[in-house]
């Protein structure tokens, strides 16, 4: 069950390293990066909607859509647009990236999940098509009556084009330089009950959304904003501590190993199931120090509450945890 | 049902009837049978396709593209035969459909809402341990705590109301029943299905549920549009589908395993916090929940065998359990072993979303029980009960004594 390849020198997470195995230039300025199991092994489940944390090989966290196939269980891609103002994020993944690298992995998470519907209204911006992309091809296979409509700078940098196109009249591309600004109220029509739209883009963009969603029926409007490119804190690759409150008992997490395997060492089993960080058997409370999460079950209000964690994935922000163990 | 083998596989062949009430009242001769068959091994009398090593039952438990669950987890094949109630929107669903009822019940039911109930729950055990003892130190641990404490605590955390609530193990008796062969242990449970589905039904319906609980928190993620109205009732038949008798036999089991292992007992009062360790390693070992079925969504090959598309595989979640391939010393109640991840919750996408609250139903009790009771045996024969997927126990008679 355990993955026995080396650990990554630069990535603190024994559980999740997964692999580059793709890197495809999508549109000026979007790449799509391919992610496997160096053993070859399942990766979690997801649903659209969801994201991951991708820990970069420079220490940098950055938050990406998944906009692959949930039927290959074998392989994550995300995409990624080079942002002018990145602060190594985007840019480390355009310029230094390579296939065969390791990067660490947490989640996937889902703060946009489809809910479902009879009808759906999808409005995409630049970059912001990556969790609508799954999306799409999920209403169509629920037979859900659906359209999107597609914002970007210009077509060239409007990624998945050739995706979109067997849709046809489906989806609108609307290329700005094209076109000017996205018509919403043409595109979404009268406010009417049974219809869930989707946004995901640059906040101009999601407050238009929600000017032109305010009639609409409470619940109807569902956004996803952009984290901005320097929201993530490093990830640690130094060892922490873990202090045990009940027992006062110090234990040293080394890179190598997760939380979970450093307790079992000093004989203090954890009941855990999954050890993917989904089914939330092993939560622990935490005392103090704040918790590098990288579970699939917190959203980010809880996240925030740093009162507990998932011992078989997530680690440590911070030299030292309290743990109520 | 005619047994054809088809072409191309080269799956042992056995003849035995998993559901025959010899088999029933002592599964694991044929649990281990089968795992020295091999990897697959093919179930003359059903058609089925088998599967009892550890490793393959969990590939298969968390491989939902190919296994699908929508075709029916028992033997049934939903593709050809009308299922016997509206099919579940969780167990009985496959991605995209099973996404959003999922993801509601998993928060409604999660960890972190749990911890409201915790103290409760404590008390609430600790009175009926008290009532228990009070009249005296010999009973029967399943009529008297395995089935009375789910009853008490479970419903009231979903919001049901007090009358009827009689009729829940029943109900979920047939529904695991229902998901073997159509044998007499279906027939016997037939009668009544009309008259307990309706009231299962109609517990689940907005207005009969209470303002707060499980319940009322589903519906609540009906107004947020998480899931639809239609769908709301039918989450909440799953809680009281599968939440009641399963934990029930759980109990049962934890129970028994202690009233057969008295150093484990010992174990346990010097270290209350084992409980939820002691937990899984009963349903590790006795498997409440023995059996679930897949349907195969394309050509599946497993060792040296192709299943064809379509075809029912049979996962023996209890022989996984006991698999020396998988654990040192398997038939053992160890509470020095680490049961994680055994599959008796299953594994996977499926995974049994109220075992958080199955958890801390049985870490109740048995902290209740472990805070009076200084030893714990049995007073006389356990009995079985049959059903065809829950092992269960009718009666399971213990003398305590206290400190």
């Amino acid at each position: 069950m355990t993955a026995t390849s080396p650990a990554p020198a630069a990535v603190a997470d024994a559980v999740a390293s997964l692999r580059v195995t793709g890197k495809q230039l999508q549109a000026d300025g979007v790449l799509t990066l391919e992610l496997a199991s160096p053993s070859g092994d399942r990766l979690r489940d997801w649903t659209p909607g969801s994201h991951i944390d991708l820990i970069l090989p420079n220490g940098l966290t950055r938050q990406y859509s998944l906009c692959g196939d949930r039927w290959d269980a074998g392989s994550y891609r995300v995409g990624v647009l080079l942002e002018p103002e990145s602060r190594g994020g985007s840019a480390y993944v355009h310029d230094q990236l390579r296939v065969g690298d390791l990067v660490g992995v947490g989640g996937p998470r889902n703060n946009f999940p489809l809910v479902p519907s009879e009808e759906y209204l999808f409005v995409a911006g630049g970059i912001g098509i990556t969790p609508i992309l799954p999306m799409v091809h999920q209403a169509e296979l629920l037979g859900a009556g659906w359209r999107l409509l597609y914002g970007g700078r210009h077509r060239s940098s409007m990624a998945f084009l050739d995706e979109l196109a067997p849709y046809g009249d489906k989806v609108l591309v609307r290329p700005q330089d094209e076109y000017g600004l996205l018509d919403l109220p043409g595109f979404l029509d009268e406010p009417r009950a049974g219809v869930r739209i989707y946004s995901c883009g640059p906040a101009p963009l999601l407050a238009a959304m929600e000017r032109t969603c305010a009639y609409w029926p409470p619940h109807s409007l569902r956004v996803e904003r952009f984290v901005a490119d320097d929201a993530g804190a490093p990830a640690r690759v130094a060892p922490f501590e873990v202090e045990l409150a009940r027992t006062g008992t110090t234990v040293t997490v080394t890179p190598d190993v997760t939380v979970l395997e450093a307790l079992g060492r000093v004989g203090v089993e954890v009941l855990s199931s999954c050890r993917r960080g989904v089914c939330g058997t092993c939560e622990v409370t935490v005392l103090a120090g704040r918790p590098d999460h990288r579970d699939a079950l917190l959203d980010d209000d809880e996240r925030a509450a740093d009162d507990c964690m998932y011992v078989c994935v997530s680690r440590s922000r911070d030299d030292r945890l309290v743990l109520d163990l | 049902m005619t047994a054809t083998v088809p072409t191309g596989t080269t799956a042992p062949t056995s003849d035995v009837d998993p559901f025959s009430h010899d088999v029933l009242e002592d599964p694991l001769p044929m649990h281990a049978a089968l795992r020295e068959a091999g990897p697959v091994v093919f179930l003359s009398r059903y058609d089925v396709f088998a599967l009892a090593r550890y490793d393959d039952v969990h590939a298969a438990l968390v491989n939902w593209q190919d296994f699908q669950s929508s075709a029916g987890v028992g033997l049934s094949n939903f593709r050809y035969e009308e299922p016997w109630r509206p099919p579940s929107l969780l167990l009985e669903a496959d991605p995209p459909r099973h996404d959003a009822p999922r993801r509601v019940l998993q928060k409604v039911l999660g960890p972190r809402a749990l911890r409201r109930l915790r103290d409760g729950w404590a008390a609430d055990a600790d009175a009926l341990v008290d009532e228990v003892l009070s009249r005296g130190t010999s009973f029967d641990a399943v009529a008297d705590l395995a089935a009375t404490f789910p009853l008490r605590v479970f419903p009231d955390a979903v919001g049901i109301p007090q009358d009827g609530r009689e009729k829940l193990l029943p109900y979920g008796d047939h529904a695991f029943n229902a998901f073997g062969p159509a044998n007499d242990l279906v027939a016997r449970g037939a009668p009544r299905v009309a008259e307990l589905s309706a009231w299962v039904n109609a517990q689940c319906q907005r207005d009969v549920l209470a303002p707060t609980g499980f319940g009322a928190d589903i519906w609540a993620a009906s107004d947020r549009g998480d899931i639809t109205p239609e769908q709301a009732p039918l989450v909440v038949r799953s809680l009281l589908t599968a939440g009641v008798d399963t934990t029930v036999h759980g109990i049962s089991a934890i129970l028994h395993s202690f009233a057969t292992h008295p150093d484990q007992w010992r174990r346990l009062r010097e270290e209350p916090s084992l409980a939820r360790v002691a937990f899984d390693e009963a349903v590790r070992l006795e498997s409440p929940v023995q059996t679930f079925f897949r349907t195969a969504t394309t050509e599946v090959r497993i060792g040296d065998v192709v299943i064809p598309e379509g075809r029912k595989i049979l996962m023996f979640l209890a022989a996984a359990n006991r698999d020396p391939r998988r654990w040192a010393d398997p038939d053992r109640f160890d509470l020095s072993r680490d049961p994680s991840g055994h599959v008796g919750f299953g594994m996977g996408i499926h995974q049994c979303v109220g075992q958080h609250v199955a958890r801390l139903e049985a870490e109740s009790i048995l902290t209740a029980l472990a805070r009076r009771v200084s030893t714990i045996e049995l007073d006389g024969p356990p009995v079985r009960h049959h059903n065809n997927t829950l092992r269960a126990f009718e009666r399971l008679p213990v003398r305590v004594a206290l400190d």
